[in-house]
């Protein structure tokens, strides 16, 4: 380059060839040339693609590790794919852990948890928004900070509370810490924020009262909103670890996620990485389902914030 | 028509002001009264619809907020009956130990490493994701699901990848001639596995956010600038970034609290015992739940953690807001 001796000349062209033949050839033509093909392939597919491998090459090896017999584990020559295809692997995974008591678990924590918490921030954001009181915005405040308080934080005084209660190795033991919500209560108060006065209005014309403004107008038009909480609420309770793990260690209350970091403990030879793989398979796999069918609410619930 | 009927009475009542036209003494009078009324009422429908909501934080977030504060002033363990007041204590050990500095650089490292790494790479995708070539849709989905799958699966999975005698890691090194670090042994590898880890799961995150930050940046400045000849790195430097501003610091202050509140799952079943991974969320969990049951202390580090969180907040909202005072 030459740049070191001649300044720049930003407004000369400096490849007026190209740019002749560009403007002269029709405009479909352009983006099947071979240096537009080249450049999409170096900037665009290219870096997609090794970034798709990196995030779904993980994902292939297990599912497919899962279904691979032991020897096609502890090879020195791995494969990509099974040759010889099994199921053993799951069977093991139901022998060491109770599997369907396990998988009720964690569907009954996750439903009945993800329900109430979506009850509890519909209405708690209804009544921030649409109820005045005095000193609304301070136990606004309140919920923003709860926003903020990570589980472990109040992991140990919520065990002795849950012992106290008797709640060590029951399912409402597991759910009842976790009920008291704050992010859907923010998100759903963003959201009713900015519905319009006047949907409200006629209906108290009309004489309706909070319940019916609630439940006839609120829910309806926030739909949306509420998939939003209610989808993030789900994966969250499907996942939750920390707090399952320690208020429960019989193997019948555990959920799916303590269950298998108690298989991991088990299983801990080189051989065994096939049935944690089935068990990986059994927790994610369900969450991905529901990710790529209703990816769009998700991604917004989790991004919120961020994207104004 | 029933509306009439189904009125409530209150609608009425809440406005005595409008029935007659008394003197005016008379009609603040009934307006306070109404208002004291319309008050009340409001308040006993308020905490019917959010009371549960408040009670549940309370008991559940704020008491053991308090409770916390309490025990670290403890020497206590978990199970024991007796626990003696040794008062700043188990902070003074936090602050000054080995073993408490220990946790302070592990965090450090963590947090640094997940948060640069996550937030370099998300960026780097989302530059990619926002050309407009098709299948890009699919990509961005596919980018961002690690984020919401189980921490305890994706670190089951990833034990499978490090593993120093049949991981995918191993022989995908050996190809290259590289030798694999002592995975699960080496302290510092461990370190360093949880954050590749912990990037992997989070980097799609990331890239959503700055595709988001990328697409709002308007079309017509970046146009201009390719007329005037700036070159694509020029260009990325000297519009897109400066417009990004906001969003790499959104991203900033979301991934350290993240990366210091989230990775616990992924830490725990990688390195049980914590050896070399010891962030502060870990030790909390140790102290209390490990083999030490050391209580108090454990208190006292999450007492330090939820300041800290705190102050990092705080900082934002105050940022957040002079953005808004001078745009």
């Amino acid at each position: 380059m030459s740049t070191t001796t001649t300044p720049p000349q930003p407004w000369a062209d400096p490849k007026p060839a190209r740019r002749a033949k560009r403007r002269s050839s029709p405009e479909w033509t352009k983006a099947f040339s071979p240096r537009n093909l080249a450049d999409t392939m170096l900037t665009g597919y290219l870096p997609i693609l090794i970034a798709l491998i990196i995030i779904v090459l993980p994902l292939v090896w297990m599912v497919s590790s899962s279904f691979k017999p032991v020897n096609e584990i502890v090879t020195l020559t791995p494969q990509l794919l099974p040759q010889d295809a099994t199921t053993e692997n799951y069977v093991t995974v139901d022998r060491r852990i109770p599997l369907m008591t396990v998988l009720q678990n964690s569907v009954i924590v996750t439903s009945v948890g993800s329900i109430i918490k979506v009850l509890l921030a519909i209405t708690t954001a209804y009544a921030l928004v649409f109820i005045r009181v005095p000193g609304a915005n301070l136990i606004f405040l309140g919920i923003l900070v709860a926003l903020m308080v990570p589980p472990e934080v109040s992991m140990l005084p919520n065990f002795m509370t849950i012992e106290a209660l008797g709640g060590r190795n029951t399912l409402w033991g597991i759910i009842l810490p976790g009920l008291g919500t704050a992010f859907g209560t923010f998100l759903l108060r963003q959201h009713f924020k900015s519905l319009p006065k006047e949907l409200f209005e006629a209906a108290e014309l009309d004489g309706a009262g909070h319940f019916r403004k609630l439940f006839q107008i609120a829910v309806p038009v926030s739909l949306p909103a509420i998939s939003t909480v209610s989808l993030v609420t789900i994966v969250n309770e499907w996942n939750s670890f920390l707090w399952p793990l320690i208020i429960t260690d019989s193997r019948d209350r555990m959920t799916l996620p303590v269950a298998l970091n108690q298989l991991r403990s088990v299983e801990d030879q080189v051989s065994s990485y096939g049935i944690l793989m089935a068990g990986a398979v059994l927790v994610i796999v369900p969450m991905l389902i529901i990710f790529a069918m209703l990816q769009r609410y998700i991604v917004s619930g989790l991004t919120q914030g961020a994207v104004k | 028509m029933t509306t009439t009927e189904s009125r409530p009475a209150h609608v009425v009542q809440d406005r005595p002001e409008a029935s007659a036209p008394p003197d005016d003494a008379q009609l603040a009078a009934a307006r306070k009264k109404a208002h004291r009324r319309k008050n009340s009422k409001n308040w006993s429908l308020f905490l019917l619809f959010a009371g549960p909501n408040i009670l549940l934080i309370l008991a559940f977030i704020y008491y053991p907020l308090a409770m916390n504060m309490y025990f670290s002033s403890l020497d206590w363990r978990l199970g024991a009956p007796r626990a003696d007041p040794v008062g700043l204590a188990n902070y003074e050990r936090f602050f000054t130990s080995p073993s408490g500095l220990e946790v302070w650089r592990v965090t450090g490292i963590f947090t640094a490493g997940a948060v640069l790494g996550s937030m370099i790479l998300g960026l780097l995708i989302a530059l990619v994701l926002n050309k407009k070539i098709p299948g890009r849709t699919f990509a961005r989905t596919a980018v961002f699901s690690p984020y919401v799958l189980s921490g305890v699966g994706v670190a089951l999975v990833w034990m499978f990848i490090f593993d120093p005698q049949r991981g995918a890691l191993m022989f995908i090194l050996d190809r290259f001639g590289i030798e694999a670090p002592q995975w699960f042994l080496d302290p510092d590898a461990n370190l360093l596995m949880v954050i590749i880890v912990y990037v992997w799961k989070n980097l799609g995150y990331c890239a959503v956010v700055f595709l988001a930050g990328l697409q709002s940046i308007p079309k017509d400045l970046l146009e201009s600038a390719t007329i005037d000849r700036a070159g694509p790195v020029r260009r990325f430097f000297s519009i897109v970034l400066p417009l990004l501003t906001p969003t790499v610091f959104f991203l900033l202050v979301t991934n350290i609290i993240f990366s210091m509140t989230n990775a616990f799952d992924i830490l725990r079943v990688m390195t049980p015992t914590g050896n070399g991974t010891n962030t502060i969320i870990f030790e909390i969990y140790l102290q209390s739940f490990g083999q030490f049951n050391r209580a108090g202390y454990s208190a006292a580090i999450a007492v330090v953690l939820f300041f800290t969180l705190f102050i990092i907040t705080a900082v934002q909202l105050r940022f957040v807001e002079r953005k808004v005072h001078y745009q």
